[in-house]
């Protein structure tokens, strides 16, 4: 029997998404590890990845990053197909989606940080969504509203803030965009 | 401050932004709801439903003795009770829909509510 060798035919942007990709399910392993008061309040530190991702390489390479980091993350939390990876689908789809706008706006004026925000609450509005129309629909849930918001507000600047420290670097820029596979 | 030195002008303007969404938000859904009248029961029946829009003094009976209800500028509270130990007098004023006073002795409450009822307890 001779063994049949299936070569899936890859670019260099393909490694360097899966690079990426592979970054940014460490910091949600890492953020995995702190304890969070409430449920779905957290960090989201790797978001700061797929800021930098949108900064550099636009907004294509950006979804490509976010999907793959939540979906292979969930394999790797055991999570997959759980409530929880819905939730956290649909946060980052709304997320994909504001940052599909807001990258249009003027960079002169708007940086890192208001993606970052924009990013966030799209994040727990997607959540909060999804939870009130298929896990629990009751308009109590608008109670939390205030809580989710200010975490957003929150880590949302502060990942803005470490994103944007990164792209402002000195020797960083040349190094990232060597697509070599 | 180095730390806050990539923030430009539309970053601070999205943050005031949240901020100001944020802190109306939390007003907004986190405020109990305007009141408009008092439900006062006795002996767990509905002894009378008051309007919060007139002042004045309700006397409910109840096994122990007579209680006082006081509504005033839009808010209630149990003015003078004879229970031993004035728990729902201690209590102080109602002001928002929900907020309710109980004198177990006396077996008397008064609750607030506003237009549309509101839940005491909520479970999935």
């Amino acid at each position: 029997m001779t063994a049949s060798i299936i070569k899936l035919e890859t670019t260099a942007t393909d490694h360097h998404i899966a690079r990426m990709a592979a970054l940014a399910m460490g910091l949600s392993m890492l953020e995995a590890a702190i304890p969070s008061p409430l449920p779905g309040v957290k960090p989201g530190l790797a978001n700061i990845v797929t800021l930098i991702v949108l900064t550099r390489f636009g907004w294509r390479m950006a979804a490509w990053v976010s999907l793959l980091r939540v979906l292979a993350g969930s394999l790797l939390m055991g999570s997959f197909l759980t409530p929880g990876f819905f939730l956290s689908v649909s946060g980052a789809l709304c997320s994909i989606a504001i940052l599909g706008i807001s990258q249009y706006l003027p960079a002169r004026w708007f940086g890192p940080v208001t993606h970052s925000i924009f990013g966030a609450f799209a994040h727990i509005a997607g959540q909060l969504l999804l939870v009130y129309f298929w896990l629990i629909p009751h308009t109590g849930l608008a109670y939390l509203i205030p809580i989710f918001a200010t975490a957003a507000l929150l880590f949302g600047t502060v990942n803005g803030l470490i994103a944007a420290h990164y792209l402002n670097a000195p020797n960083t820029g040349s190094e990232t965009p060597k697509l070599t596979g | 401050m180095l730390a806050l030195a990539p923030i430009k002008i539309g970053d601070w303007m999205v943050l005031l932004l949240g901020a100001l969404g944020i802190t109306w938000a939390t007003i907004t859904l986190w405020q109990g709801g305007a009141a408009d009248k008092a439900i006062i029961r006795s002996s767990g029946k509905i002894f009378s439903e008051v309007p919060l829009s007139r002042n004045q003094i309700i006397s409910v009976p109840g096994p122990l003795g007579i209680s006082q209800i006081a509504i005033h500028n839009r808010q209630a509270r149990i003015a003078a009770d004879p229970s031993p130990r004035q728990y729902c007098v201690h209590q102080g004023w109602l002001k928002q829909a929900g907020e309710i006073a109980i004198c177990l002795p006396n077996q008397v409450s008064v609750e607030l509510s506003g237009r549309g009822k509101r839940y005491d307890s909520l479970n999935y």
